[in-house]
C-alpha cells in the first residue's frame, strides 16, 4: 500500500519557489532523491566517528575565533597586560596575545579552554572508533581504502594538536619543542640538517611558531577536511555495515533514514557533544599558560609531559634503557632515539596496514557489510587487545613521575615495571583475550543449543532429576550462530605443481589465525538435542 | 575427528570444499533459517497518544529554556565583565558566558534527539545494497571510453611522447622541493660548526641567570645549586635564547674528598665547586633536579639520572653521554671564571658527533 | 603541618568560597570541613605552626636543650654533633629547626631519604625553645624576619625566579614532583610563607641550599609573593584547575568524563524506549 502524501510546504509559497530556483540551477532534486531516505542502522557505537567530527566542529568554530586574536609571532615584546606575576616579562608576542586572548577579552579564555578540550576529546574519540572499526572487522573489504584514509586522520589530528599547543611559545609547549628538535638531531644522515631547516637555524630560533601557525590553520586542516570528505564519501557509497541479525544481511541495511530520523539523531548529538565541551570548559581551566611563562631554555616544570595523545611517544622514549649510542663509521648512532622512533614507526605502519594483511591471510575476497562479534574473531581480537595494551604501557610510561609521587613508588621502580609490561602485557593480553573469546563463542553455543539454565531443578515420577532449561528465540539463535566461521587453509600445490614458501607461510598464519575454533551450531544439533529432550 | 564437550565437532575444512573466492571462510551447510527482521516493538509514545503530547510539551519547553539560556549568555557576557583591575573577574565571565552557552546548546541537542526517539517515526527501513563493483555493462562502457581515448590520442602508442610527458611533469616540482633549501638560510653558517660551540671562553665570568650578577666563589656553599649563563649574554640583541639553549650551566659544590674527579679534569673544579651543562644529552630538556644528599642530576622529561660525584655519568633513563663539564677558576677578583668553552657540543647527539672530543 | 593546611585552606575556601558560590553543595562541605577544622584548630591551641617568636633567653635555651636531648638525641646525637642516624645539627640554625620541626617532618618516624610532613609534634613556644639552643651550637640560618613574610613583593620577579630555581622540582604552579628513588619535593600551595622562607634559606634533606648570596632576601620574598599569588588569586582562574600537574590530568579528565559522557550520549540516543 503507498499513500503518496502531499509536500510539505504550499505550492505557491516561498520555500516552494526557492526550492525550484534551487533546482533549477544545481539539479538538487537527484541528491534529494539519492540520499534522502538512505538507511543508517542504529547501534551507540557507530555513533563513535560521527563525535570525532562533532569535536572537529567545535574545533574550527572555536579555532577561527582564536585566529582574529592570537599572533604567531616570535618577535620580542615586554608584557604589560592584567596578569602580575609575567608583568614586564620578555616573551614573545605569540604568548603576549595568548594571555590577552586569556585575561583581556571577554570570552576569550572561554573559547581557548573549548578549543583545547575540543582536541583532547577529538583525538580520544577517534580513536574510539578506530578500536569499534578494528573489533568488529568493519576495515574488510570493500572498507580498506577508508581505514587508511581514517588511521591518515588520526595522525593528522595528534599532529594538529602538537602543532596547536605549541603555539603560545609557554615553558611546556617550548620544551616539547626542544624535545622534538633533540629527537631529529638524533636520526641519522638528515637529522642535523632537518633539526635546522625545521626551525630556521639554531634552536629556537625565531620562525618555528609562525610556521607551525602555517600547518596548524591551513596546511593540516585542509588535508583534514579533503581527508574527512573522501571518508564520508566513501562511506556513503560502500553504507554502513551494521551487526549480523535478524533479517539482516549482508545484500540490504536495515536501520533510520536520514530523512527525518538520522538527521535528528546527528544533529542533536552534535549539540550535545559541543554543549558537553562547553561545559568542561566553563568549569576546568585547561593549559594555564600563565603558570608556565614564556619559553626560555633555562627552567622546566616538574611534570613535563605533552598533551595525552603524544604521550605514547613521549612514554616511548623514557621506556629506553641508559647509554644505547655508538661510534661507528666515524658518525654517532643515536640508538636512544632510533630504537623508540623505529618501534613507534613500525606499531603504526602495522596497524595501517592491518586490513591488508588479514585480507591476504584470509583470501577472502567477498564483500563484507555484516560486522563481526569481537568474540567471533578470536584472534584478531587478541592481536587488538594486545597491540592497545603496547600502545597503552608507552602512554602510561609518559607520566612515569606523577605515577611515582601519587602512589609513593620510586620512578626507577615504576619505568621497570613498565618496561616489562611492554613485552610481557601484550603477550599475556594477547592469551588472555583469545581464551575469553573461545570461551564466549563457546558459552553462546551452548545456550543456542540448550538454552538458558533457569535454576529449576524438577524430578521426574521415575526419579530422575532435570534442570528446566528455556530454549532461546528464534532471533536469539539466529544472532548467535550466523557469523563467518573460518578455518585454516590446507596446502595444495598450486597450478604449477609446487607449493611456494610464500603459499606456506600464509597457510602458517592461517593456522595461527583460526586453528582453535568453535563451529557454529547446526540444526542437525539442535533437532538431535531437541530429540534427546524430547524423549523425557 | 575431535569431539568438543558441547557437541561441536572441530575440524579443519578441505580446500576443496570451499569456492575460491571465500578463502579461510567455511560456509554453512546446515545453518539456520533468517527469522527476519523483528516485529516493531511499540513505544508508549507510540501506543498512548496522550503521553505523546506530554513529551512533545516537555520539549517544547526544554527549547524555550535553550532560548533563555542563549539570551542569559549574552547578558552575562556584559554582566560580568573584565576589570583589569581584578584578574579574579575573568573566572566568573568565563563560567557564565560558558555555561549559559553550553545549556543553550544541550537543551537543543537533548530536544531535538528526544524528538527522534520519541515521537519521530520508529518503524525499520529496509535499503538494497548493490554490489560495489561496477555493473558489466557499465564497466564495459568504462573500458571502452578507455579504449577510444587511447585510440584517438596514441597515448598507447606514441611511446616516447608519452613518456616524455611523464617524465616533465615528474621533473616539474623538483624545482620547487629546491626552493625549501633557504628555510634554513643557505647564507647562514654550518649547523654543526653552530653546534659545536657556545659562548663560553677562557675567562668569562659565570653570571646568574636571570640577574646577570657575577658568582663569587665564596657565595657557593656546599648544597648550593646556581642557574648559570655566560656574562653578556642576558644583553645580547638577538640570538639570546639560541645563545642560552647552549651555554645554561648549573653550579654546585659539593665536599671536596666526594669527588671522584677523572684524573684529566681535576683541574677544572675548584675547591669542590663544578659546572655542569645543563642541556640534557638525551633530548636537550634543562637537567636541573639536583638533589643534595644523594648528588644525583635528575631531568624531568624522560627522568634520565647523572651522578655529579662522577662527572655526571648517567645511571638511570634513556641518555646515552655524560653532561659536558665547564672547566672553571676564580680570577683575581674571586668570581668564578671559564677556563674555556665545553670541550665537546652540548645536548642532544646528532649524526656528526664525534666520539674524540673529551681530553 | 596537618593545621597548617587546615589554616591555609581556611584562608583560601574564605576567598573561593565568594567564586564559587553558585555551587551549594560545594561550599556546604567547604563550610563543613573548615567548622570542624576550626573547632580543632581552637581545641589544639598549641599546635598551630607558626614561625617561632624570636625570643632568645637563657630559659628558652636550656628548656630547648632538655627537649633536644629527650627528643632529638638519639638520632642527631648528644649536643647535636651527630650520629649514625642522623647528621650533625650544629650550624644548621634555628630557621632548620622552626622548619623541620614546625613542619611535623622531624621527629622523623623513620630513617630515610624523604621525610615526609605529619602531625607536628611540638608546641610553639617548644618549637621555638628547640631553635634557639640548635642557634646556640654556631652561626646559621636564623628565623627570618616578618618584612619578608607578607607576601608583598614583585610578584613577576618571584615567578621568574620560582620558575628558573624551583619549578624542576615542585612545579611551575607549586604542585610539586618527583625526585629519585621514591623522594619527592612537596606540594607548597599550603605552606606557610616562613617555612617557605627556611626551606630555601636551609636546603632541608635533598633540596639545595638557596643561601643569601644565591637568592636574597628581597628574592625569597618575591617568590613567596609568586606562590601566593598563583594559588590564592588565579589558581582557578579558568576553572577547576584538576591539581594543576598538566595534561596528565587532564588527558585523564577527558577519558574518564569526557569519553565517559560521549558513550553515555551515544547509548541513550541509539536505544529504542519501549
Amino acid at each position: 500500500m503507498t499513500t503518496t502524501l502531499k509536500a510539505p510546504v504550499r505550492e505557491d509559497g516561498f520555500i516552494a519557489g526557492f526550492a525550484n530556483y534551487i533546482d533549477e540551477r544545481t539539479s538538487i532534486s537527484g541528491a534529494v532523491k539519492e540520499f534522502g531516505r538512505k538507511v543508517f542502522p542504529d547501534h551507540w557505537s557507530f555513533m563513535l566517528g560521527s563525535t570525532a567530527m562533532w569535536a572537529f566542529v567545535s574545533i574550527i568554530l572555536t579555532g577561527t575565533f582564536l585566529t582574529f586574536f592570537f599572533d604567531p609571532s616570535m618577535a620580542h615584546t615586554t608584557y604589560e597586560g592584567s596578569y602580575l606575576p609575567l608583568k614586564g616579562m620578555a616573551m614573545s608576542t605569540a604568548m603576549e596575545s595568548t594571555l590577552n586572548i586569556s585575561f583581556d577579552i571577554r570570552g576569550g579564555l572561554l573559547i581557548r579552554q573549548v578549543h583545547h578540550w575540543s582536541a583532547l576529546l577529538f583525538v580520544a574519540t577517534i580513536g574510539l572508533h578506530m578500536l569499534r572499526i578494528f573489533f568488529t572487522g568493519a576495515f574488510r573489504k570493500p572498507r580498506e581504502l577508508n581505514w587508511v584514509i581514517g588511521f591518515v586522520m588520526f595522525i593528522l589530528a595528534m599532529a594538529e594538536g602538537f602543532t596547536g599547543y605549541s603555539l603560545p611559545d609557554d615553558l611546556l609547549s617550548g620544551n616539547g619543542l626542544r624535545i622534538i628538535d633533540g629527537m631529529v638531531k638524533g636520526i641519522p644522515f638528515i637529522g642535523t640538517w632537518i633539526s635546522f631547516l625545521l626551525f630556521g637555524g639554531e634552536f629556537p630560533g625565531d620562525k618555528i611558531v609562525g610556521r607551525l601557525y602555517s600547518l596548524h590553520i591551513m596546511i593540516l586542516p585542509a588535508l583534514l577536511i579533503v581527508f574527512l570528505a573522501l571518508h564520508l564519501a566513501l562511506m556513503v557509497i560502500n553504507k554502513h555495515t551494521q551487526w549480523a541479525g535478524p533479517g539482516r544481511t549482508n545484500q540490504n541495511v536495515v536501520g533510520d533514514p536520514v530523512l527525518p530520523v538520522f538527521a535528528g539523531k546527528a544533529i542533536g548529538e552534535m549539540m550535545i557533544v559541543l554543549g558537553l565541551l562547553f561545559t568542561i570548559a566553563s568549569l576546568f581551566s585547561i593549559n594555564p599558560i600563565w603558570n608556565y611563562g614564556p619559553y626560555d631554555p633555562s627552567p622546566v616544570s616538574a611534570g613535563t609531559q605533552p598533551d595525552w595523545y603524544i604521550g605514547f611517544a613521549d612514554g616511548g622514549l623514557r621506556l629506553v634503557p641508559p647509554g644505547l649510542e655508538t661510534y661507528w663509521l666515524n658518525h654517532t648512532w643515536s640508538f636512544s632515539i632510533i630504537l623508540p622512533l623505529a618501534v613507534i614507526g613500525l606499531f603504526i605502519i602495522t596497524v595501517m596496514v592491518y586490513p591488508f594483511i588479514e585480507a591476504w591471510i584470509t583470501g577472502d575476497k567477498r564483500e563484507h557489510h555484516l560486522l563481526d562479534r569481537p568474540r567471533n574473531a578470536p584472534t584478531r581480537t587478541a592481536i587488538g587487545v594486545a597491540g592497545s595494551i603496547f600502545y597503552a604501557v608507552m602512554w602510561a610510561a609518559a607520566s612515569s613521575d606523577l605515577i611515582s609521587t601519587h602512589f609513593r613508588a620510586s620512578m626507577e621502580g615504576i619505568i621497570h615495571t613498565l618496561q616489562a609490561l611492554l613485552i610481557l602485557g601484550p603477550v599475556i593480553g594477547y592469551f588472555l583475550t583469545k581464551r575469553i573469546c573461545l570461551g564466549l563463542q563457546k558459552r553462546a553455543r551452548s545456550l543456542a543449543l540448550h538454552g538458558i539454565e533457569t535454576g529449576r531443578v524438577v524430578r521426574l515420577p521415575h526419579g530422575e532429576f532435570l534442570e528446566v532449561e528455556v530454549p532461546v528465540d528464534d532471533y536469539e539463535r539466529w544472532t548467535i550462530t550466523n557469523y563467518v566461521d573460518q578455518g585454516p587453509i590446507m596446502l595444495r600445490p598450486n597450478k604449477d605443481g609446487r607449493i611456494t614458501g610464500g603459499m606456506r607461510f600464509r597457510a602458517a598464519l592461517s593456522r595461527w589465525f583460526f586453528e582453535d575454533r568453535i563451529e557454529p551450531l547446526t540444526k542437525t544439533e539442535l533437532e538431535k538435542a531437541q530429540h534427546e529432550h524430547g524423549h523425557h | 575427528m575431535a569431539e568438543d564437550e558441547h557437541g561441536g565437532e572441530l575440524r579443519t575444512a578441505h580446500s576443496s570444499d570451499r569456492p575460491t573466492n571465500v578463502g579461510t571462510a567455511i560456509l554453512p551447510h546446515d545453518g539456520f533459517e533468517d527469522p527476519g527482521v523483528e516485529p516493531h516493538r511499540h513505544r508508549i509514545t507510540d501506543a498512548q497518544p496522550e503521553r505523546a503530547k506530554a513529551t512533545e510539551r516537555v520539549l517544547i519547553i526544554l527549547f524555550f529554556v535553550s532560548i533563555a539560556a542563549s539570551i542569559f549568555a549574552i547578558v552575562a557576557y556584559f554582566a560580568w565583565p573584565i576589570d583589569r583591575n581584578d584578574i579574579t573577574s575573568v573566572r566568573a565571565n568565563n563560567l557564565w558566558l560558558g555555561l549559559g552557552i553550553a545549556l543553550a546548546m544541550l537543551s537543543i541537542g537533548i530536544g531535538v534527539a528526544s524528538w527522534t526517539k520519541y515521537l519521530m517515526a520508529d518503524h525499520h527501513v529496509i535499503e538494497a545494497r548493490h554490489t560495489t563493483r561496477g555493473k558489466p555493462a557499465t564497466r564495459a562502457r568504462a573500458v571502452e571510453i578507455f579504449a577510444t581515448a587511447n585510440e584517438e590520442s596514441g597515448f598507447g602508442r606514441r611511446t616516447l611522447l608519452r613518456n616524455s610527458a611523464i617524465a616533465a611533469l615528474v621533473a616539474l616540482p623538483l624545482p620547487g622541493i629546491v626552493t625549501l633549501r633557504d628555510l634554513y638560510n643557505g647564507n647562514n653558517p654550518d649547523p654543526v660548526s653552530e653546534l659545536s660551540h657556545t659562548m663560553w671562553a677562557a675567562g668569562t665570568r659565570l653570571v646568574r641567570d636571570p640577574s646577570g650578577t657575577p658568582v663569587k666563589a665564596s657565595d657557593v656553599t656546599i648544597g648550593s645549586v646556581f642557574h648559570i649563563v655566560p656574562e653578556g649574554l642576558l644583553e645580547l640583541e638577538h640570538g639570546m635564547l639560541e645563545a642560552k639553549a647552549k651555554a645554561v650551566v648549573l653550579l654546585m659544590r659539593l665536599p671536596q674528598e666526594q669527588l671522584k674527579e677523572l684524573p684529566e679534569r681535576k683541574s677544572w673544579s675548584y675547591d669542590g665547586i663544578v659546572a655542569y651543562s645543563k642541556v640534557c644529552t638525551h633530548v636537550g630538556c634543562p637537567v636541573a633536579l639536583y638533589e643534595q644528599q644523594t648528588h644525583h642530576l635528575l631531568c624531568p622529561c624522560h627522568q634520565s639520572q647523572f651522578d655529579v660525584t662522577e662527572h655526571c655519568k648517567v645511571i638511570f633513563g634513556p641518555a646515552a653521554r655524560p653532561l659536558p663539564q665547564l672547566p672553571i677558576a676564580v680570577d683575581k677578583d674571586g668570581y668564578l671564571i671559564a677556563q674555556g668553552d665545553f670541550s665537546e657540543p652540548v645536548g642532544p647527539s646528532f649524526w656528526e658527533r664525534r666520539n674524540d672530543y673529551n681530553a | 603541618m596537618f593545621n597548617a593546611k587546615k589554616a591555609g585552606s581556611a584562608k583560601r575556601a574564605r576567598r573561593t568560597q565568594r567564586r564559587r558560590a553558585p555551587f551549594a553543595t560545594a561550599a556546604l562541605l567547604g563550610a563543613g570541613l573548615i567548622l570542624t577544622g576550626g573547632a580543632y584548630t581552637a581545641i589544639d591551641q598549641g599546635t598551630r605552626a607558626s614561625a617561632a617568636t624570636e625570643s632568645q633567653s637563657a630559659e628558652t635555651v636550656a628548656r630547648g636543650e632538655a627537649l633536644f636531648q629527650s627528643n632529638c638525641a638519639t638520632c642527631h646525637g648528644m649536643n647535636a654533633v651527630g650520629t649514625a642516624n642522623g647528621p650533625s645539627l650544629i650550624g644548621v640554625g634555628a630557621a632548620a629547626v622552626d622548619f623541620q620541626v614546625g613542619t611535623g617532618r622531624m621527629p622523623m618516624q623513620a630513617n630515610g631519604a624523604q621525610a615526609p610532613v605529619k602531625p607536628v609534634q611540638f608546641t610553639a613556644e617548644d618549637t621555638n625553645a628547640l631553635a634557639q639552643y640548635v642557634a646556640t651550637l654556631a652561626p646559621g640560618p636564623g628565623i627570618p624576619e616578618k618584612e619578608y613574610l607578607q607576601a608583598d613583593g614583585d610578584a613577576a620577579r618571584g615567578a621568574e625566579l620560582f620558575r628558573i630555581n624551583c619549578a624542576m622540582c615542585h612545579n611551575v604552579a607549586a604542585a610539586g614532583g618527583a625526585l629519585t628513588e621514591g623522594k619527592f619535593a612537596p606540594n607548597l600551595q599550603q605552606v606557610t610563607p616562613a617555612h617557605l622562607y627556611e626551606a630555601m634559606a636551609t636546603g632541608p634533606q635533598n633540596m639545595p641550599v638557596f643561601n643569601d648570596a644565591n637568592l636574597t632576601p628581597e628574592d625569597k620574598r618575591d617568590i613567596i609573593t609568586a606562590i601566593r599569588w598563583q594559588t590564592d588569586v588565579t589558581g582557578n582562574i579558568g576553572g577547576y584547575n584538576l591539581g594543576s600537574l598538566g595534561p596528565v590530568s587532564e588527558g585523564l579528565f577527558i577519558w574518564v568524563f569526557g569519553i565517559g559522557s560521549v558513550i553515555a550520549m551515544t547509548v541513550w540516543l541509539a536505544t529504542r524506549p519501549n
